[in-house]
Parts: structure tokens; sequence; C-alpha cells
């Protein structure tokens, strides 16, 4: 594989989260996510399918009016794209030229859809602007003209809203509304003084429009809801008002009928107000962070709602919650790092406001958020709350100890939990609680990373800036009235010269502590509690401190806020090598000698990894991101992965994830970006003179893959391997009485399976395919559909029987390895 | 005019009585208001509001109805069981006539006001029919038990809506049968099941009943059917009262928290024939039960048993924000608030301004000036209080301290009245002989009331009675003696004057005369004339001021007609030109003997009385025009008073603002600011002067009950603090925030 290493971005911070979604009468639920679409299924909460394709972030996306089948998606690259979205093809892509922000789609309008789009020459202005969609044939089509509907509108979305059957546009700014019918022509404006005489805010936030009725609804920052009517009168226009929300008004939206209204905001709490009266509303609570969006399914059974912490929720129109969609939650502030569970590999870090969630890597969700802090999160701005801050895990995952605080000036409250992992209920039990573990904040907390068969051998050790460090060990309660046998307690308080403890961290074999006062390391025996000895490379504190492990176990790795990386060697009490490097963070990996640097400098965060037995890195890779890595965690790989290149030998055993600042989870991958598109995308190349069905897909795919001949070989292959199945899903899929005979269809299937003659030794090539194949097992998860058309194969082979005539080294490669898949699955049916 | 003494007086205790009921006169744009205390107020609302008539109330004389019948014909009706038919010229109760129903909560005339309705206690519906001098009881309606409520006819006069507690009835006007019964809770689950109580009730002419009730509900019923068309819960409080417009697409209703909300008729979509009542401007202006609304076609009037909140209900676009009305105090008790319906108004002015009226336009205190005494006149006594005094001098703005407390005097009881005096026994038209005497309980109410300059005497009039007490001063005690043989024939007395120099009092009466009473030491009077306008008038004299020299009276009756009588010759000298307006305020100046005159459209007169004729300055005044933001101040001028120093100062107050009109400067022009007060206290000198205009305002004093300069460039300001009036008050309904 070539290439180099691609950064890969995987959950989302609120930028690269939805900028909205909307469900579909099929009950499809269509969200932005970054620069791609995502499509759920709302009764399974699944991906169905990623739309990828736009080159920047996508701003919204609409259903087409008059194909539900279809959707359109608007992003900052200036086109629009129409899409099949339950096949996943892109069908079309209409180049604007200008960014977009926004996109509506209506019925009454046959051929145009209406974007929000940067006024030129002004900055921060907005228009909105209805864009012709020509249907003109070619997949890349010019759409340049345009004319303006509304200057000078809100460059959100939800500041624009479209009226009883396109009748009029509302669009709310500051503290103007202006609504425009488009067939008199008519613009009125309506204005809100800036406050009212109780201080309330009346800025407009967000604004709605009535499906059946003339009534508008506008959300407003200080919490209310206006109702407006009979708005064709410039004076005799009046509105009703509606308060609930405390703070401002995120999303509204009416229901299909228009006989309720929908309302989120902060409080997590969404209203649903009936008949636009004060009096009669219902609420949903708990939703867990505040509710950015709403959307109502075209059916209107069900409602969804998208929250500041990227997570989706599902309810139904009844207003009882169904399904949540939760990916990576957004933390207000990640304070505990990346933590990987050793029990479930998932990824560890603050979730909701004093929980911990874990999120399982390979299916992008949630597997559970468990509720450290345990009290009620008070929505309030200037509020101090008990936040979640340290997090540690021992090294089977039996023991989680938790470091909670909340700071209120000059008292600070600080509770180190100690819990259990309760094997009956499969989740964590409340084992020890510790108050004021320290009387000033904890800087660090690590397990000593034994082979936890005895809990007599497991340590806790915290550090803190009250320039102690601390050994928690467990003691065994004798008294057998006692609920627990097990409890924590305090075994050992070390000091040095009164400096401030800021990092802690054991040794391989546990035999050894690491921590570091300001700018000195101590190293103490762990069973004893003796001072060994010390290290410095003054000047510059201590940022980070970490063991070697395997056959660099003899050495200890420190960072220093002065910018440099000193590796010391623990049999010669010396400095082995020192490196002129602002490294932030320091992560080894638990599996192999590797340890990854994250280096930041002048806006650009680079990775080093390198051995501690040698001082020269073994992979170098600048610039990832813009941002500033936070935090940074080594994953185990449930299988090694293969990788070519030496320079990548670290990621064979786990694999690295960073956090940024921005809260945006990363990876590495090896593989090309191309390879990562989905099959389904690349479907689209179709002869422009064959009509759109499956069949002609089919043959024209076919046609295609004739047609390229001079493609480096490993991509043919998996090129066919991937091609080929959809051809025969289609094949299968499509209903009987359209297909062409058998007869002509066997030799175009069976021709597909062949390899072109002018292919090179076939058992470089079967190799290759192996790796490539484990390759493909292993991201199974994230290419769902590939495996699934595999399997699809290997029955529509049982299906047509003997066509094993002539078959290609490659070929046999292949049937060996579905004889060898598992074929049990078939007995269930 | 150099620095002014101001004495700041706080210490009138006045609290004006809730509004009962209001009732609103399309045509003529009269409305007439019901206070808790039985008094009966109408105000004009055509140019500015003012308060043109008011007729004193008594203690057994409470009134819960009001209603305009045969064209300007006010009746009231209340728990005593009796039909009221006020006398508007002579401002008091013109016929009594009992209901036989026991107390009577509801009273409603039909579109053409030629039968009045009334809902009894009893359950029983009544109709009388109005008749020249009376009402003449015409038949009983359907009874059923539960006390009626709420009435209201049905536009075209066949039908009556009647509201009871748990039901609506619909009756038959021709045959007197009940032929719809709706039951208001009946979706009211079983054990929650109060008492639903239908406070306001409206019949639209499309057959719709509209109902308002103690569940804080507003409901539309069918009343053939007798189904429920459309409910609103406006409220988690009962919804007190209802009025519809006349085009019968809003209506208004007050809440017992105090809030008022409109409801409007809107169609669905534009151009559509369905429409739909929507619940619209939702407005805050009481913190007690609003117990009255009106709707007139361009305001909303609402009138509260409590203080209202400052600021605005709705965030509506105020027509303009620089008015000064956009700084509003908080205020208080029993007002009147008119809030204009802004899409309604064509222009701005007048009509396009919020008004709260919480005090009476009238004279409730008087001063004597010599003395330094302060009457202040309650609704049943009468209080007579010495000004404290200081020695100390200082700067502008600064508080001296009272070295003499002012000291309460004496207080005069105003005492039961004669029995049948408020012409009971007039109007009995149809009045049986059977119906036992009931004699008023309490004291009657004071009409009016004055003291001499000097301090000497203390006048006041109630409906039966007109008193007179010599105040002797000895030392820093008074002792009050009785004047006796005060003559008979002045009743009723509606406004008392003192000559400034204590030897003559005069007495605005009925039918436009005045008499003129010699105050005879140690301790009598003697009535020596009775003035009369020539050409008479039905209507009686409101307002009354006297020169200082001794020789002229000018008297204002109902009509707004100002005659000016010699007292030399005790003969009519003039009429001064006829102003289609109400006259709010008026006096005499001491030096010119010009009269002032302040009219209810904030225009201002000066008319020469030697010379009958308006002076120059008055002319010049009509002809550049007065400041627009003085036209569109929204409280009436109800005191005006003059500098013995410097004779082209004219002092002026309303409620909410006190000013010195300078005769000798420029007037304003539209583009400087009326109020310039303050930024001319920062301008140099030369540049002061170049800005100085002749309206001085000085807005520290609110709410201003009276004004009136001493000797010596002191000055006395009655004020009475809203946060007074409150302290008084139950506390108001308490909701929480966000009302869960």
């Amino acid at each position: 594989t070539g290439g180099g290493l691609r950064v890969v971005f995987l959950g989302g911070c609120p930028r690269r989260g939805g900028h909205g979604c909307r469900l579909s009468r099929r009950r499809f639920l269509l969200c932005t996510a970054g620069d791609f679409v995502k499509v759920y299924s709302a009764a399974t909460e699944e991906l169905v399918r990623l739309l990828r394709g736009h080159g920047g972030l996508v701003t919204g996306v609409g259903l087409n009016p008059h194909n539900r089948l279809q959707l359109y998606s608007c992003s900052l690259d200036g086109s629009i794209k129409l899409w099949d979205f339950t096949d996943g093809i892109l069908i079309k892509t209409f180049t604007v030229g200008y960014k977009l922000l926004a996109l509506y789609a209506l019925d009454s309008c046959e051929d145009s859809v209406f974007v929000i789009i940067p006024k030129r020459g002004e900055r921060d202005t907005f228009q909105l602007v209805s864009v012709k969609l020509t249907k003109t044939a070619g997949q890349d089509v010019e759409a340049k003209e345009f004319s303006v509907v509304l200057e000078g509108v809100d460059a959100s979305p939800k500041c624009t809203a479209f009226g009883r059957e396109g009748e009029y546009v509302a669009s709310v700014k500051n503290f103007h509304l202006q609504v425009y019918f488009f067939k008199r022509k008519q613009l009125n404006r309506f204005s809100l003084r800036a406050t009212n005489a109780k201080g309330g805010n009346n800025l407009f936030t967000c604004v709605a429009c009535h499906p059946k009725e003339d009534c508008i609804a506008t959300g407003h920052a200080d919490g209310k809801i206006r109702l407006w009517r009979n708005f064709y009168h410039n004076k005799e226009y009046v509105f009703s008002t509606m308060h609930w929300h405390h703070d401002r008004v995120m999303d509204l939206s009416f229901s299909i009928e228009g006989t309720s209204l929908l309302s989120g905001g902060v409080e997590a709490v969404l209203v649903q107000w009936h008949s636009g009266s004060d009096c009669k509303k219902d609420f949903l609570p708990r939703l867990g962070s505040a509710i950015e969006y709403i959307s109502v399914s075209s059916d209107g059974t069900l409602y969804c709602t998208l929250h500041t912490d990227n997570r989706i929720t599902i309810i139904n129109s009844n207003l009882r919650f169904s399904k949540s969609i939760q990916g990576l939650i957004r933390a207000r502030d990640v304070k505990t790092g990346l933590v990987v569970d050793p029990r479930t590999k998932a990824l560890v870090l603050n979730g909701e406001a004093g929980h911990l969630q874990f999120y399982c890597l390979q299916s992008d969700k949630q597997l559970y958020s468990l509720d450290i802090v345990q009290q009620e999160y008070i929505q309030q701005a200037g509020l101090n709350q008990t936040d979640l801050v340290k997090v540690a895990f021992s090294a089977q995952g039996k023991w989680l100890a938790t470091v909670e605080e909340r700071e209120e000036e000059p008292d600070l409250e600080l509770h180190l939990k100690l819990w259990f992992f309760d094997e009956e209920t499969q989740s964590f039990k409340l084992n020890t609680q510790i108050s004021m573990p320290h009387d000033d904040h904890i800087t660090a907390m690590c397990f000593r990373d034994m082979d936890e068969l005895e809990d007599d051998s497991l340590i806790l050790v915290t550090a803190g800036k009250d320039c102690l460090f601390k050994v928690w060990v467990i003691l065994e309660d004798t008294d057998p009235e006692a609920q627990q046998s097990l409890s924590w307690s305090c075994d050992f308080v070390g000091s040095y010269h009164n400096y401030q403890a800021t990092n802690c961290c054991f040794s391989e074999d546990g035999s050894l502590l690491a921590v570091s006062f300001e700018e000195t390391v101590t190293v103490w025996d762990s069973s004893t509690w003796d001072l060994k000895c010390t290290f410095c490379h003054p000047p510059g504190k201590i940022r980070d401190i970490c063991f070697g492990r395997l056959t660099c176990s003899k050495y200890l790795i420190g960072a220093t806020d002065h910018g440099f990386l000193c590796c010391w060697n623990l049999l010669s009490c010396a400095l082995e090598w020192s490196a002129h490097l602002n490294v932030v963070i320091l992560q080894p990996d638990p599996l192999s000698e590797h340890i990854a640097a994250v280096s930041w400098l002048s806006k650009e965060s680079s990775l080093f990894v390198f051995k501690p037995n040698e001082p020269r890195p073994i992979c170098i890779q600048r610039n990832l991101c813009q941002e500033k890595i936070q935090f940074a965690a080594f994953v185990p790989r449930d299988v090694p992965e293969t990788v070519g290149s030496e320079k990548y030998v670290w990621l064979r055993r786990s694999q690295l994830y960073f956090l940024t600042d921005a809260q945006e989870l990363m990876t590495f991958s090896t593989k090309s970006s191309e390879e990562r598109l989905t099959v389904s995308s690349k479907q689209l190349a179709v002869e422009e003179s064959l009509p759109v069905t499956p069949f002609s897909l089919l043959l024209g795919k076919h046609r295609h893959q004739q047609s390229q001949g001079d493609i480096d070989l490993t991509k043919v292959v998996r090129n066919h391997h991937e091609q080929d199945s959809p051809a025969v899903k289609e094949l299968l899929h499509t209903p009987a009485h359209v297909l062409p005979s058998a007869s002509f269809l066997c030799p175009i299937f069976i021709n597909s399976l062949l390899i072109s003659k002018e292919k090179k030794s076939a058992e470089e090539v079967a190799d290759e395919v192996e790796m490539e194949s484990e390759e493909a097992e292993e991201d199974s998860d994230e290419e769902e559909d590939v495996t699934e058309m595999e399997q699809e194969n290997t029955k529509s082979m049982d299906l047509l029987g003997e066509i094993t005539c002539k078959l290609s080294k490659a070929e046999e490669k292949e049937l060996r390895k579905v004889r060898k898949t598992d074929y049990s699955w078939i007995s269930a049916f | 005019m150099g620095p002014l003494e101001v004495h700041r007086v706080r210490f009138f205790g006045l609290v004006p009585a809730g509004v009962r009921c209001l009732a609103y006169l399309p045509r003529r744009r009269r409305l007439a208001l019901a206070r808790t205390d039985g008094a009966v107020e109408v105000y004009g609302l055509e140019e500015g509001c003012f308060q043109e008539k008011a007729i004193p109330g008594h203690q057994a004389r409470s009134v819960e109805a009001l209603c305009w019948a045969a064209g300007e014909r006010l009746f009231g009706a209340g728990l005593s069981g009796d039909i009221t038919e006020y006398d508007l010229q002579r401002l008091r109760p013109a016929r009594t006539v009992d209901g036989f129903g026991g107390p009577i909560w509801s009273m409603v005339a039909n579109g053409g006001g030629t039968r009045l309705a009334i809902g009894c206690e009893d359950g029983s519906v009544k109709l009388f029919q109005v008749v020249p001098g009376g009402i003449q009881f015409e038949k009983n309606l359907d009874r059923q038990k539960g006390r009626v409520l709420c009435l209201s006819w049905h536009p075209s006069g066949t039908h009556i809506a009647a509201g009871s507690i748990d039901f609506i009835r619909v009756l038959d006007v021709r045959s007197g049968r009940t032929v719809q019964r709706i039951m208001v809770n009946y979706h009211v689950p079983k054990p929650k099941k109060r008492e639903c109580v239908v406070w306001g009730i409206a019949f639209l002419s499309d057959g719709t009943v509209v109902s308002s009730d103690s569940f804080g509900r507003v409901q539309f019923w069918d009343w053939e059917r007798g189904t429920l068309l459309e409910s609103h819960t406006v409220s988690t409080s009962a919804v007190l009262s209802l009025a519809v417009s006349e085009k019968e697409d809003s209506i208004v209703v007050g809440t017992s928290t105090g809030a008022t909300y409109q409801l409007q008729l809107l169609p669905v979509k534009a151009g559509s024939q369905e429409k739909r009542w929507v619940r619209t401007k939702p407005f805050q202006y009481h913190t007690h039960d609003v117990r009255a609304v009106a709707h007139s076609p361009t305001a909303l009037i609402s009138g509260g048993r409590g203080a209202h909140q400052a600021g605005w209900g709705g965030g509506v676009p105020l027509p303009d924000a620089s008015s000064p009305r956009s700084a509003w105090l908080p205020g208080l008790d029993a007002q009147l608030v008119i809030r204009p319906l802004m899409e309604k108004v064509q222009r701005k002015g007048y009509e396009a301004v919020l008004r709260k009226f919480t005090f009476p336009h009238r004279r409730l205190v008087s001063c004597a000036r010599k003395a330094r005494l302060l009457l202040f006149q309650f609704s049943q006594h009468l209080e007579l209080w010495r000004l404290g005094s200081t020695n100390e001098t200082g700067k502008d703005g600064e508080v001296l301290p009272v070295c003499r407390m002012p000291e309460h005097l004496l207080q005069l009881k105003s005492k039961v009245g004669l029995g049948r005096g408020c012409g009971r026994g007039l109007g009995g038209l149809c009045r049986p002989r059977s119906a036992p005497p009931r004699p008023p309980q309490g004291p009657e109410h004071i009409y009016c009331s004055c003291v001499s300059p000097c301090g000497g005497w203390v006048a006041y009039s109630t409906a039966s009675r007109f008193h007179l007490y010599r105040v002797q001063h000895e030392g820093d005690g008074v002792s009050v003696k009785k004047v006796p043989g005060v003559p008979k024939l002045l009743l009723p007395a509606y406004q008392l004057q003192c000559a400034s120099d204590a030897g003559r009092l005069f007495v605005g009466s009925e039918r436009g005369s005045v008499h003129v009473l010699q105050l005879l030491e140690p301790g009598g009077c003697k009535h020596l004339h009775t003035l009369r306008p020539p050409a008479g008038t039905a209507e009686a004299v409101y307002l009354l001021a006297s020169s200082a020299d001794g020789n002229w009276l000018a008297a204002v009756s109902g009509d707004w007609e100002i005659h000016v009588y010699s007292l030399k010759h005790f003969k009519h000298h003039c009429t001064v030109p006829t102003y289609s307006c109400a006259v709010t305020a008026l006096a005499i100046h001491p030096a010119t003997n010009n009269l002032v005159i302040a009219y209810a459209d904030q225009q201002l007169f000066e008319f020469s009385i030697p010379e009958k004729q308006y002076t120059a300055w008055s002319r010049t005044v009509q002809n550049c025009g007065l400041h627009k933001a003085w036209l569109e101040r929204d409280s009436p001028i109800t005191h005006i008073a003059f500098n013995p120093q410097n004779p082209a100062h004219i002092l002026l107050h309303d409620v909410y603002m006190f000013c010195v009109l300078d005769k000798s400067l420029p007037l304003p022009d539209a583009s400087t600011p009326l109020l310039n007060q303050s930024t001319l206290k920062q301008l140099p000198e030369h540049a002061r002067q170049r800005q100085l205009h002749a309206f001085k305002i000085c807005k520290k004093f609110q709410p201003l009950l009276f004004a009136e300069l001493l000797e010596e460039n002191r000055l006395v300001l009655v004020e009475r603090p809203l946060a007074d009036i409150r302290a008084q008050l139950p506390p108001p309904v308490q909701q929480q925030p966000f009302g869960t």
C-alpha cells in the first residue's frame, strides 16, 4: 500500500457535527456531519449510508419534494448535490460558485431551490437567493442562474423559514422579522425593540412557519416564543407571546399538521405547545444536553432533535423517547484525557456533565455512560458544578478510579472514588469514596499495572498540587457484617522538598514509581517506598513522564516545558539522550516499545514516534492538524495489522487516537483516500446514453471496467473484488420480470468474474490479495456493505452452480476463502 | 423666579377606591366608571382624557353594574337590590327602583337602549323598560337557582345569555323561557370538580356565546346546539371580566392576576373566509384583580383593583420611543388604564398613548396660604395639617432638616346622613309603598371642601348637608366650632372657594348657580346673593376662581361655559368664548385680573376679564401653537397658581410634572426639547440665555396632587408616593416566574 499516513476524522465537534437533520417519510434520518451526509435508519438507529463527495463542510440537506428518495445537499464548497440517498448514489452536482450556507427545497418550486449565499463584496452580509437547477443532461451542471429573494438575512439556516405552500418566506435577523410574499411581491418588515422594560432580550434566534395557516413562530434570546399572525398587514399584525424557556430558544418546529409547536433550548427539554396557547404544553425533559435542531418527519410520526453534545434523539410524536443515536458525546470540557478501558477497548472520557462515556471506536457508538458525580446538573451560567477531572483503570479493568472536583473560590471540593467492576450487573459499582484526598488539585493518578491476580498487589498513586503524592491500597475488612469486604485507604504519603507533584507513573513491572516534582523526577521503590534516585534537566518543569516498555524498560522519558525531551537510563542513572522538542503529550504504546510524542509549535501539531533506546525517531508526521492536540491514546488492535512500510510498524499492534482542542477525534490510517470511498459513490460511472436502471448500471460497470487497463495491479484486483459483488447484488435484487433472459446474463456474469489476461504473475498478486482481504475483514465494521456483498457473492455462486470453468489463481484464492467462511448462518433460515 | 423652598408633603394618605365596573358609550366616547366605594365617574375620551363628572359614593350604595341606555342616561345597580339612574347634570343619583330580586349582580341594556335586563341573586332575570323619567318593570324571565352573575343581550334583542355558577343559560326574551342550558365544567373530572363561576359573558351576533370563567378559560359556545366551539385557557387564575368590540372582531378579558389579554378574530390564511379567535396581546398593568374591562374601537380599557408594575407587557413596539411615557413610574391601586390599539390609531397624538389614571382630576387639597395649613379631603373625612418649617437655608437641590414637624391638627368626620337625602324619593315612579325604608348606613361621602386662606374657616359639603366650621388657633392647638344656622338652600354644593380676604365663601351649585356667603366674625354666615348665568343652564358648577382683589369670580359649569361675574355688583360680567373642550383648571391673576384657563386637550388660554377678550399673549400662543411634547402629555393640568413677586409667571401642574410658565420668555419651537432644565444647568451662562424658553418643567415630584405658592418663595407640593399606596393593599397574587 502506497501513500503516507492519512489523518482521519472520526467524531465531531459542533463545527464538524450536524448542521441540520431531516427525517424522510421512509424513516431515514439524514444528517450532515462534516463533509458528509449520514443516512441513519430511524427504526434501527444504524448508519445506512454515508454520502461522501462534498469538498467542504456540508451546511444543509433538503429532501427533494418531487422525489422522496432523493435529497439535495449544499456545502461550503459551492455546490449543490442531488443524491439518491437510499442507494447512496450521487446523481448530479450543481456548481453555484458561492459558499452555500443553507438550503431549502420547496414543494411549490418545480426546478429551483433556495440557498443562502454571502453577498459579493460585503463581509458578513448574506442573501437568500433562488437557484434554478437546470435539467440538462450531465452529472456536473453549472447553476449560475439565480435571483435574489431577500437581502440581509442571517447566515444560520434556522433564521429563515418558508411558509404555507411556499407563499411567503420569513427571515429574522437581530431585532427584525421580514416576510416576503412571493405572489404579491410584497415585503413586510417588523421590528422589536432591543430590550423590553423588564430586561428581556428581544433578539430573534430562530423562526418557523405554520404548515397550514398564516402563522410565524419566532424564538428569542430571552426564551420567549412569539406567534405572529395577520402579518400581511403592515399595521394590524398581531403576535402572542409564550414563555417557558429561561434562556435562548435554539430551534422551533411545527408539527406536520401545525397543531403543535416544538421548541428546544439549553434546558435540554423538548417543549410541545398546543394550539398556540401558553397554558397547554407538554414536556420531554432530560434529553441530556441543549437542543440545537428540531426536525419533524414528513409523515409526522417522528421528531428528531440534534443536541450540542453531538447526539441525535428520535422521539415519537406522542413525545415518548424512542431512540438515541450517539457517537462521541461532546463534553463541555474534556479533562480526563483519553483513557482506554482494558475490558472493552473503548475510549473513556468526559461525556455528559458528571458522566464518563465509554465510546466504542469500532461501531462509532457510545457503549454506555457511567454517572460518576451523581448529582443533577443545573443549567445555569456562572454556576460552578462538580466536574470529573481524572480517570484511571487498573490493568484488567477491574477497578476504576475517578477524581471529581468543584471549585468555589476559595474552597475546593475534591472526591476520589473507586469503582469495582461487578460481573453480575456488568457495570461499575462504587466501592470507596474519599473526600478531600489532597488539599489541592490532583494532577495525576495511576494504578500499578500488574497482573492483578491478587488485589493486594493493587496500588493507586495520586499526585497533588499540595506537594504530596499518596499511595492507596486495598484493605480487607475483617468485620463479617460489613457490606463489602474491600475498601481503599491511604498507605503512604510522600513528598520531595515541598515541590508540587505534577506527574506519576509506574514502570512496566511495577517495581518503580516515578513522580515528578516540578523540575525534578523522583524514582521510588514501590515495595519499600524509598527514594531511589532523582533526575533533573533544568531549566523547565517536567510536563510529562513515562517509562519505556519491553526491551526499553530501563529508560525513563520526560518532557519539560522548556522544550526538551529527555531519556534517562535507570541503570546508570544518567541522561541517555535529549532532544530539543516542545512536547505536549507523551504517550507510550502499551504493546510495544514505541512512544509517541506530540509537539506543538507555531500553530501546528507534529507527531514523533521513537523508541527510547535510539534517539532517532522512527516516524515523523508534521502538521497533523491546525488545532492543538489535547490528548492522545494508543488503542490495542484486536488483530495486528499488516503494515507495509517499516516506518509505520508502530501502528501494527495499536492504533493512535488524538483529541484536539475542538474535540475532534482523529486517528491515522495507512490507506489512501480513494480506497476509503465507498463503492457506491463510484457507481455513477454510467455512460450518459444509458438510462439509469439497475441493469444498465450493471452493463455500464462492465464496460467501464474493460476500458480501464493500465491501473496498477493491486488496485485492479481490489476493484474487481469490490465491484463485481454489487453487480451480482443488482442482478439478484432486480425483479425477475424485468430481467433479460438468463442466457444473455450468464456470459456477462461470468465475464465479470474473470480477470483480463495482461495480469502479472499470480503468486504475488495472491499474496497481496490475502493481505488486502484480511484488512477488509478487519475493517468490516466500517465497510459493512462490502462484507455483505461478499456473502451475497457466495450465495450467487451456489445458485448458479457449475461455473467453475476456468478460474485464475486469484479467483481460486477467492474461492478458497469463500469455502472457509462460516455458513452456519444459513441453517438459521 | 429665584430659588424656591419646597415643602414636600407626603402625609396625605389617600387610597383611591378600586374600579368595580366600566361602561363605554361609543357614540359620545364617554366612559362611565364605578368604584368599589360606590362613586361613579364619567370620563371624556375625545381630546385628552378628563374626568368630567364625578358623583361621590355612599356606603350603602355599592355599584355592581353600570350601563348606558336611552341615549345618554346612565344606570347603575348594586348589591342593595336597587337600580339607580344618575343625574349627570346635577351629579347625584336621580331615581332608585327596587329590583325585587335580592342583590343585583349584573345589568345590561339592549342594543337600542330601550330595555334593561338585570340578573339577581335569586336567579331571576328581570326586564325593565326605559321610559322618560325613569324605568318601568316589564317582566320576569325564567328563573333558575343560582345567582346570575353576568348577562348579555343578543344584538338583535331577541335572546339573553346569562352566566351563573357552573352553567350558562340562553333565554328567549319574548316567551321568557330558558331555551338552552350549557354546563361549563362538564369536562372537568369528577374528583377535581370545583365550582366554576362564569364571570363574564358576551352574545355575538352570529349566535356565539363567549364566556369567561373562574378556571381561567375563555370559551366560545354555539348557543343553539349548546356545543363548545373553542376554548382558550388564558390564565391559571380566574378571568373576571370580558368585553367585545363593536365589530365583534376583538375581545378583551381581565384576570385576577392583574393581566389583561386580547383575543382577536383573525383569518387563518390570507384572503380566506375561515377565521379563528387567537389570543394575542397580554398586558400586565395591574397587580390585583381586573374587575372591569371595556373595548373602545381604538383602545382597551381596564380598571384594576391593584397596582401595576412598570413596563410593557408584550414588548409591543412603541409608536414613539422618545415620548415621555416610555419611562413610567410604578402605578398603584385603583387605576384606570386605557391601552390604545396601535394598529387602529390613524395619527399619533392623544389616542396613541397609553394612559393610566389613578388619582381623581379634582382638587382634594386646599391650602391656607397665610396660616400654612393644608386641608386634605378623604372620601369620608377631612384632615387639617400644619406645615413643618425649617430655620436653615441651603443650596439648590439640598434637603433641609425640618426643625418643626408637620402637625396633624384636626380630623373632621362626615356625619351619618339624614336618612333619605340622596334623592331617593324623587324618582319613586314605580316605587312600591310596601318597601321598607332602608336608612343608609355609615357616613356620607364628601363632595367638596375648602379652608380659608387665613385658616380660620373650614367648609365641606356632602350630598345632603353643608358644614361650616370656625377654627380657632390658640397657640399650637386648635379648637373647632360648628357654625350654626347655615342656609339650607345651597345643596348640593360641588365646589367651594374662599375669597382671599376670607370674608366670603363661594359655593358652586347646580344649574350653573354660585351662592355667595358672607362669613361673619366670630362665627356665623349670611347668604348674600346667588349668581346665575343669564341664559341658564342645567349643568352644575364644577370649578370656581375668584380674583385676589375680590371683584371677580369665574365659574365653570358642566357644559364647559365659563361665566365671569362681578362681585361688586353681583351681576354677570361676561362669558369666555366657548371652546368645546372640558376646562380642567382656571385661575385669575392677582395683578392683572387675567383669567388663565387650561383645557383637557392641553391648550392654555389667557382671557382678560376687564377687556373681555383674550390677551395678546394668548393669541401669540394660539398662533404659534404649543409644543408637541406639551400637547402629548396625557394628564390634565389640575391646578393653576401665580407668583405674586413675578406677574409673568404662571404655575401649572399635573400629576407628573410641575411647570413654571414664564410669559416673558419666547415659546419653544418644535425643534427644541420641551424638557430642558437638566441640560440648561450644564450650559454656560450665555448659552443658557439662548436656550431658555417659556416652559420650565420639573418632574422631580411625582405623583403630584397639589402645588401652591406660599409667601416668601415657598412652594407646597403634595405628593402621594405609589409605594405607600401599595403598602396598604393586600399582597398581589403571587406567580412563579415560570408558572410551573
